[in-house]
């Protein structure tokens, strides 16, 4: 019989990279950026379009994602997945990927992710249209944001967790982007700036909330035989998983548990690793109070107890556990569907390419993506040669 | 053996019933449009189902039939927001007494009074074509 574990250390991430981010203007379209970053990854890879032929995308911007990114990039792939689980799209490609390559059906999958939200709308660009009623918009939620802040609300009446605690989050984020020379915000930020900044949706502020930057990312994923020949250091795939609970908020069994305790744990398993092996972690912080649940619900700390563990610069340089070392999509870049950045800086950082904000000794990185509202959840463990 | 389903049959004097419509959720709404706040019930397995749905997903039967709830719960969590141009409001989680969960909004309150674990009851509210079910603080235990 079948065992997933046989996946564990057969792929390797071989290819990384991020297109312009920031504001690129209103003449750059989401597609510019994704292919822009397709073609950076396998010149990072040292691979041209004519070795890959496995294709996998997920986009706001324009429908059938693989076949337009197919066409534009000049590629006709023989295996093409454009699975829609948001933000965390991007990291269950890496599993589907690596399962489609150990069962043969591709070779090299290049993973691409481009939205120019902020350039084009200034806003976030919805994942889609939904034809189905709501009932949850006619109250006026603000969506997501909303969704997240009731998450807070709840977390807080139950743990006694504080506003000060997830000020921390993005505090930190700030720091790690001042090492981070494409990060998009680069100014000092205070606690008290965080909770003196104008309330979106109770007790979240704007400072609790992600940027809205345009941008793109990519990544190649190839059979370990193949990676070894290459000119990075192969970053393995060590174990994936994924879950979800819900679509809508109101439709979430526990707002302060999330499917991550599931994903999580499968990750591990699969892995053979557990929280203290993980040198980085990367998660999707959409708003700060993800970064909290995901602590929790990845184990490294116990329920309720994040908000201590944040606390006195916990996660910020310096602190006990390096969380989202590139600034986040707090502070970094966050072009709508974050995920795809979680992958590219555990691979960076596993490689010892990280430039400033490097941690030393880094041999195993996490990488969590958030989907909807707290809705899919997908882990993926990564490391180096060493962990095999 | 039928379980016991939650909340009550619906009205025997209704109007317009669900059955005459043509899917979950404008059933739904036409019982609002009547004062009641319907939610659908398993005769499998005895559980609440919200929102209206063609199937449980508690268990999978084709069993589910339209209840009336007595429009009271708890609130689970509640978040204010204020928009630049109009009073601030507060969005809730309300936990139904039937056992379900439902968001929803704070009316004849003020938005920043509202507590997690405070009881609330319904009021339908015209909202354009259609009437929302919301909720208002109804003074007992918190």
């Amino acid at each position: 019989m079948n065992d997933e574990r046989q996946l564990r250390g057969r792929t390797a991430i071989v290819g990384v990279a991020e297109s312009d981010l920031g504001e690129v203007g209103p003449g750059v379209t989401a597609l510019d950026l994704a292919a822009q970053a397709a073609g950076r990854a396998l010149d990072d890879a040292g691979l041209t379009i004519a070795d890959v032929d496995g294709l996998f995308a997920h986009s706001a911007f324009f429908p059938m994602p693989t076949v337009v990114l197919g066409e534009r990039l000049g590629i006709r792939p023989r295996y093409s997945d454009s699975t829609a689980t948001g933000g965390s799209s991007f990291l269950t490609h890496v599993r589907h990927a690596a399962a489609a390559i150990e069962a043969g059906m591709c070779e090299v999958a290049l993973i691409v992710y481009g939205s120019n939200q902020r350039s084009a709308s200034g806003g976030l660009v919805a994942s889609s249209q939904s034809y189905i009623p709501s009932y949850e918009v006619p109250f006026g939620a603000r969506l997501p944001v909303s969704a997240y802040a009731l998450a807070a609300a709840r977390h807080m009446h139950e743990f006694g967790t504080t506003r000060e605690q997830l000020a921390e989050v993005a505090v930190a984020a700030r720091g790690w982007a001042q090492l981070n020379p494409v990060a998009f915000e680069q100014g000092d930020l205070s606690i008290d700036d965080v909770l003196g900044s104008r309330m979106v949706s109770s007790p979240l502020t704007v400072r609790d909330c992600c940027l809205v930057t345009d941008g793109g990312g990519a990544i190649v994923l190839t059979s370990a035989e193949r990676a070894r020949d290459l000119p990075q250091a192969p970053v393995y795939y060590l174990g994936g998983a994924e879950a979800q609970t819900h679509m809508y908020i109101s439709q979430m069994p526990d707002l302060t548990t999330t499917a991550a305790k599931q994903s999580g744990a499968r990750a591990f398993d699969l892995a053979g690793l557990k929280p203290s092996d993980v040198d980085v972690v990367q998660v999707y912080d959409a708003f700060t109070i993800n970064v909290l649940l995901f602590l929790e619900d990845l184990g490294f700390c116990a329920k309720g107890e994040s908000g201590d563990f944040v606390s006195g610069g916990g996660i910020a340089p310096g602190g006990h556990l390096p969380v989202n070392t590139n600034g986040g999509g707090l502070s970094y870049c966050h072009p709508g569907m974050y995920g795809i950045f979680t992958l590219i800086e555990a691979a960076r950082q596993i490689r010892g390419q990280a430039g400033d904000r490097q941690v030393p000794d880094t041999h195993v990185g996490l990488a969590h993506g958030n989907g909807g509202m707290l809705s899919s959840q997908v882990t993926v463990l990564l490391g180096d040669e060493s962990v095999l | 053996m039928t379980p016991d389903l939650p909340g009550t049959a619906l009205p025997a004097d209704l109007t317009d019933t669900p059955t005459s419509q043509g899917g979950p959720h404008p059933a739904y709404q036409a019982l609002l449009a009547q004062d009641v706040l319907g939610f659908q019930a398993c005769g499998a397995c005895g559980r609440a189902v919200f929102s209206p749905r063609e199937r449980c997903s508690h268990c999978g039967a084709d069993a589910l039939s339209w209840r009336a709830s007595a429009g009271r719960g708890t609130i689970y969590s509640t978040s204010v927001i204020t928009p630049r141009d109009k009073p601030a409001y507060a969005v809730v989680l309300v936990d139904l007494d039937e056992g379900y969960r439902m968001m929803s909004r704070i009316v004849d309150a003020e938005a920043a009074s509202v507590r997690i674990d405070d009881r609330v009851e319904v009021r339908f509210v015209a909202a354009g074509d259609e009437v929302l079910p919301m909720f208002t603080p109804d003074g007992g235990p918190r």
